[in-house]
C-alpha cells in the first residue's frame, strides 16, 4: 500500500526549531505596542509558519500540483465570501435598517479577577 | 476480502490520502466560513479590542507550542512508518495524543478560568466567537486523538502502516487551523 | 476488517440493513428519498387544499391551523431539497452507478458509504420527530432566517426549529462523507484505460456536483452551529440589538444555497445526456464543451449568492454586481441546452418512457431559467421578491431537475437495478398524468405572483386586493391540479413494484447502450464483475460508421469483430 507514499524526510527537528522561534517572535512583536508590528508579527508570521507545515510536515511540495491549487481554490472561496459579505455586515446601519447593537460598548463582564460568575448582568 | 476498487489509484495519490485532502478542503472551508465572520465582526466592533485584550495570550502560547511540537511527533511517526519501524510509529503516536491531552487540559483550565472571571459564552459576541471557534477547533483535537489511538493498534502489530501517514495529515491540518485562531484570538489586540 | 464480502449469500434483515455493498446503500438511499417524497408530497397537498378552500377540513389531515400551514410549507420544501433530491439525484444515483459505470466492484470506502447512509437515516428520523415535539415542526420557512428561526418568542417553535437545525446539519454531514467517496472513487479507482474523456457524463456531473456541495457548505454547517448557539444558548451571533447580524445569516446560507441549485441541477443534467445519447442513438454532442461548461458554470455559481438578498438591505453596489453575475450564468446553462438539442438533430430518436423525461426535462427547465432571469435583476426584483412568480420561477426549476429528472433516471436504469423492465405504457400515462398537471399547477402561479400574491399568507380571503375571484379561481385550479398530479403517481408506484414481480426479463442490456453498466448481469451480482472490464472507448459511440450494430460498448477491444456485443 505504502510504495508509493515515501517520500524524502527533511529534518524535522530543524523545522521544528524554526517554528518555535516564529512563535516566540510572535509573541514579543505585540510586546512592542506598534500596532503594524504586532499585525505582521501576529498574521505575518502565522502566513509563514502555515507555510512551513504545509510544505515540510504535511509535504505538499512533493505531492501532485493539484493538491494545492484545491485548497488555494477553496481559500480563495472563502476571500469571495468575506469580499461578498464584509460590505453587508460591517455596515452599522443602511436603506431601511440599523442594528442598534452593533456600537454599543459591550464588556459586560467585571474586570476585576475574583468572585465567580458576579458578571451576568447583562441581557 | 477488500474491493478491488480500493486497491486502484488511476492518480498515483494512494486513495487513502487523496481521501484526506478532500476532507482538509472541507475543512478549510468549514473554518473559512466561521472565521471570516469573526473577522468582519471584529473589524466593525471597536469594542472588541478591548476584550480581546482579557484572553491569556501566555496559554494561547503554551498551546501553540504544544501542537506544534505533537506536529513534530506526528510527522516523525510517519517517519517511522515509512522505516516500517512499528515500535517507533506507535511512540511517536502516542506522544501525539499526549500533545492533544495536554492542550485539551491547558485549555480545560484556561476556559475554567474565565468562565470564573464571569466571561462566558453569552457575554458578548466576542466571547460567543471565542468560545464557539476554540471549541469547534478543540472538538478536531479531540478528533484527531481518537483516531490515532485507534490507528495505533493496527500499528502496533505492523499492519495498516500508511494510516500513520494519513491521521498525520489530519493532526497537521489541525495546528493549522490553531496556528491562525492563536493571532486571531489572543494576539491581536 | 469489512467482512461483508464473506456473507454476502445470506439474505437476512441484519446483512441488509449493514451491507456495505454500494448496490444496496444506493437502494436504500433511493427507497428513502421515495418516502420522504410522500410526506413532502402530502404536505404540499394539505396546505394547498387550505389556499384553494380556506378554512376547509382537508380529507385525509384535518383543518390546517395556521402554525401547521408554516410547518407544512417550511417543511414540504426542506423534505423535497435536502431528503428528495439530495439522496434520491446524488446520493442513489451516485451510489449505484459510479461503480457500475467506471467499472469497478464498489466505492473505495464501502464502509464510509454504509456511515454516510446511517447518518442520513438518522437526519431523516430527526427531522420528522420534529414535527411531533411540543410547539410542533419549525415554520420559519427552509432558509430559516433568524431572528424568526431564533428566538422561540417569534417562532413559536422552541424545539422544533433546533431539531430542523439539527437535522439539516447532519443530513449536510451525511453528504459530505458520502461526496468524499465519490470523488476519490472516481479518481482513483476507474477501469484500465479509461480517461477522463471516457467518464460517462452523468458520473462527471455527480462528481462535480459532490465538489460544489464540499465547496460551499462548510460556511454554513459553521452558520448553522452559530444558530443553534442562538436558540438554545443565548447567544446573539444573528441578533442586531446584541452585536449580531441576521444579514450574515442569509449570505452564509446562500452562499451555499445557490451553489445548491446546480449541486442537484448537474446530476439531472447528466441523466438527461446519458439518456439521450442512448435513445437518439447519437454521440453526446461536443464532450468536452459540455464538461468544461458545466466546470465553469460550478465555479460561477459561487459569485451569485447575494441575488436572493435584493431585498434585504445589502449594498446597493453589490447588487449590481450580483446581478451581472446572475445574468452572466444563464449563458452556460443555455450552452449547455443547446448543446442538448445538436445531440438530438439528426438522431433516430425512440420516444420511449425515459427518453420522454429526458425531452421534457430541457423544455420544463428551460421555462424556469428563463423566468429566473426576471428574479436575477434588481430592479424587477424588487417588484417580485417574495411572490408567487419567485415560487413558480423555483418550481420550474426544481422539478424537472427533482422529479423529472428522477423519473428519467429511475426508469432508465430500473432494468439494471432489478433486472425486470417495466411497463412502457404505464410509464407513458404516468408521464403524461405528471408533466401536464405540473404545467396546470405552476402557470397559474407565475400569474397570481404577477398579479402581486404574496408568498407567506395562510389565508387570502383575509386580504381583499387578493381574494377577488379571478385569483382564487386560479388558486382552486392550482390545487385541482396537484390533486390530479399527486393520484397519478401511483401509476408509478403499481408500476415500479408490480414489475418487480412480473415484468419482463431485461438482460444485460435492453437499451443496446454503450457504458459499462450494462455489461454485466441485470441486477448485477455482488461485486458487479465476474471479471472487471477494461474500457477502450468514450461511452458515446452510437451510430460509427462501418459498424454492423449502431453501439459500441466501451469494454470491447478495437480489433474485436462488429456486432460482438455484451
Ligand atoms: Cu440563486
Amino acid at each position: 500500500m505504502s510504495e508509493a507514499a515515501h517520500v524524502h524526510h527533511p529534518n524535522y527537528v530543524k523545522v521544528w526549531g524554526i517554528l518555535i522561534v516564529l512563535l516566540v517572535l510572535s509573541v514579543l512583536g505585540p510586546e512592542i505596542g506598534i500596532k503594524w508590528v504586532t499585525l505582521i508579527a501576529a498574521f505575518g508570521i502565522a502566513v509563514v509558519k502555515a507555510y512551513l507545515v504545509a510544505k515540510n510536515f504535511m509535504h505538499l511540495n512533493v505531492e501532485k500540483r493539484y493538491v494545492v491549487y484545491l485548497f488555494l481554490t477553496a481559500l480563495a472561496f472563502m476571500a469571495l465570501f468575506f469580499f461578498g459579505v464584509a460590505p453587508d455586515v460591517m455596515q452599522g446601519s443602511g436603506t431601511n435598517w440599523e442594528k442598534p447593537g452593533w456600537d454599543a460598548p459591550a464588556p459586560v463582564a467585571e474586570p476585576g479577577h475574583g468572585e465567580h460568575g458576579t458578571a451576568e448582568s447583562g441581557h | 476480502m477488500r474491493p478491488i476498487a480500493t486497491t486502484r489509484s488511476a492518480t498515483g495519490i494512494p486513495t487513502g490520502r487523496l481521501a484526506v485532502w478532500w476532507l482538509i478542503a472541507s475543512e478549510i472551508v468549514l473554518f473559512g466560513g466561521l472565521l471570516s465572520a469573526y473577522i468582519m465582526y471584529r473589524l466593525s466592533h471597536d469594542a472588541w479590542t478591548a476584550q480581546a485584550a482579557q484572553t491569556n495570550m501566555w496559554l494561547g502560547a503554551t498551546n501553540t507550542f504544544v501542537l506544534l511540537t505533537s506536529s513534530l511527533t506526528a510527522v516523525l511517526a510517519h517517519k517511522a512508518a515509512d522505516n516500517n519501524d512499528t515500535d517507533g510509529a506507535f511512540k511517536y503516536l502516542w506522544f501525539t495524543i499526549l500533545g492533544a491531552l495536554i492542550f485539551v487540559s491547558i485549555k480545560a483550565f484556561e476556559w475554567t478560568t474565565e468562565i470564573q472571571h464571569g466571561y462566558t459564552l453569552t457575554s458578548s459576541t466576542f466571547w460567543s466567537f471565542y468560545y464557539c471557534a476554540a471549541g469547534l477547533h478543540a472538538l478536531h483535537v479531540i478528533a484527531g486523538a481518537t483516531i490515532m489511538a485507534i490507528v495505533s493498534m493496527d500499528v502496533r502489530k505492523g499492519k495498516e502502516m500508511q494510516r500513520v501517514e494519513l491521521c498525520g495529515l489530519y493532526w497537521h491540518f489541525v495546528d493549522l487551523v490553531w496556528i491562525f485562531l492563536f493571532p486571531l484570538l489572543y494576539i491581536a489586540k | 476488517m469489512s467482512d461483508s464480502h464473506d456473507h454476502h449469500e445470506s439474505h437476512g434483515f441484519m446483512s441488509y440493513a449493514f451491507s456495505t455493498d454500494h448496490k444496496v446503500i444506493g437502494m436504500q438511499y433511493m427507497f428513502t428519498g421515495m418516502a420522504m417524497a410522500l410526506i413532502g408530497g402530502f404536505f404540499a397537498y394539505a396546505f394547498r387544499m387550505q389556499l384553494a378552500f380556506p378554512g376547509m377540513d382537508v380529507p385525509l389531515y384535518g383543518i390546517v391551523s395556521s402554525a401547521e400551514y408554516n410547518s407544512l410549507v417550511t417543511n414540504h420544501g426542506t423534505i423535497m431539497i435536502f431528503w428528495v433530491a439530495m439522496p434520491v439525484l446524488i446520493a442513489a444515483f451516485g451510489n449505484f452507478l459510479i461503480p457500475l459505470m467506471i467499472g469497478c466492484d464498489d466505492m473505495v470506502f464501502p464502509r464510509l458509504n454504509r456511515l454516510s447512509y446511517q447518518i442520513f437515516l438518522l437526519s431523516a428520523i430527526v427531522l420528522i420527530s420534529s414535527f411531533f415535539v411540543e410547539g410542533g415542526g419549525f415554520g420559519g420557512a427552509w432558509t430559516s432566517y433568524p431572528p424568526l428561526s431564533a428566538k422561540a418568542e417569534y417562532n413559536l417553535t422552541p424545539l422544533g426549529s433546533s431539531l430542523w437545525l439539527l437535522a439539516v446539519a447532519l443530513e449536510f454531514v451525511a453528504f459530505l462523507l458520502g461526496g468524499i467517496n465519490f470523488i476519490t472513487t472516481v479518481m482513483n479507482a476507474r477501469a484500465p484505460g479509461m480517461t477522463m474523456d471516457d467518464i460517462p457524463m452523468v458520473i462527471w456531473m455527480i462528481v462535480l456536483a459532490s465538489i460544489l456541495f464540499m465547496a460551499s457548505v462548510g460556511p454554513l454547517i459553521a452558520g448553522a452551529v452559530m444558530l443553534f448557539f442562538d436558540q438554545q444558548l443565548g447567544t446573539a451571533f444573528f441578533d442586531p440589538d446584541r452585536g449580531g447580524d441576521p444579514v450574515l445569516w442569509q449570505h452564509l446560507f446562500w452562499f451555499f444555497g445557490h451553489p445548491e441549485v446546480y449541486v442537484v441541477l448537474l446530476p439531472a443534467m447528466g441523466i438527461t445526456a446519458d439518456v439521450m445519447c442512448v435513445f437518439a442513438r447519437k454521440k453526446l454532442f461536443a464532450y468536452r464543451t459540455v464538461l468544461y461548461t458545466a466546470i465553469g458554470t460550478g465555479v460561477l455559481s459561487f459569485f451569485v449568492w447575494a441575488h436572493h438578498q435584493f431585498i434585504s438591505g445589502i449594498d446597493p453596489r453589490m447588487a449590481n454586481l450580483f446581478t451581472v453575475t446572475t445574468l452572466l450564468i444563464s449563458i452556460p446553462i443555455a450552452e449547455m441546452c443547446f448543446v442538448y438539442i445538436a445531440t438530438l438533430y439528426g438522431g433516430s430518436i425512440r420516444l420511449t418512457t425515459p427518453m420522454l423525461w429526458a425531452l421534457a426535462f430541457l423544455g420544463e427547465f428551460m421555462i424556469g431559467g428563463v423566468t429566473g432571469i426576471f428574479l436575477g435583476a434588481s430592479g424587477s426584483d424588487i417588484y417580485l421578491h417574495d411572490s408567487y412568480f419567485v415560487l413558480a420561477h423555483f418550481h420550474y426549476t426544481f422539478f424537472p431537475i427533482a422529479i423529472i429528472g428522477v423519473f428519467a433516471g429511475i426508469t432508465f436504469w430500473y432494468p439494471k437495478m432489478f433486472g425486470k423492465m417495466m411497463n412502457e405504457t404505464m410509464g407513458k400515462i404516468h408521464f403524461w398524468g405528471t408533466v401536464i398537471p405540473f404545467n396546470c399547477i405552476f402557470i397559474p402561479l407565475f400569474l397570481l405572483g404577477i398579479g402581486g400574491q404574496h408568498r407567506r399568507i395562510y389565508n387570502y380571503e383575509h386580504f381583499p386586493e387578493l381574494a377577488g375571484k379571478s385569483m382564487q379561481d386560479m388558486r382552486v385550479f392550482a390545487t385541482v391540479s396537484l390533486c390530479i398530479m399527486l393520484i397519478f403517481q401511483f401509476v408509478f408506484l403499481y408500476n415500479f413494484f408490480a414489475s418487480l414481480l412480473k415484468g419482463k426479463e431485461a438482460g444485460k442490456n435492453p437499451w443496446k447502450s454503450n457504458t459499462l453498466e450494462w455489461t454485466t448481469e441485470s441486477p448485477p451480482p455482488h461485486g458487479n464483475w465476474k471479471e472487471l472490464p477494461n474500457c477502450y472507448r468514450g461511452p458515446y459511440e452510437y451510430s460509427v460508421e462501418g459498424r454492423e450494430e449502431d453501439y459500441w460498448p466501451q469494454n470491447i477491444p478495437d480489433d474485436e469483430p462488429a456486432g460482438g456485443a455484451a
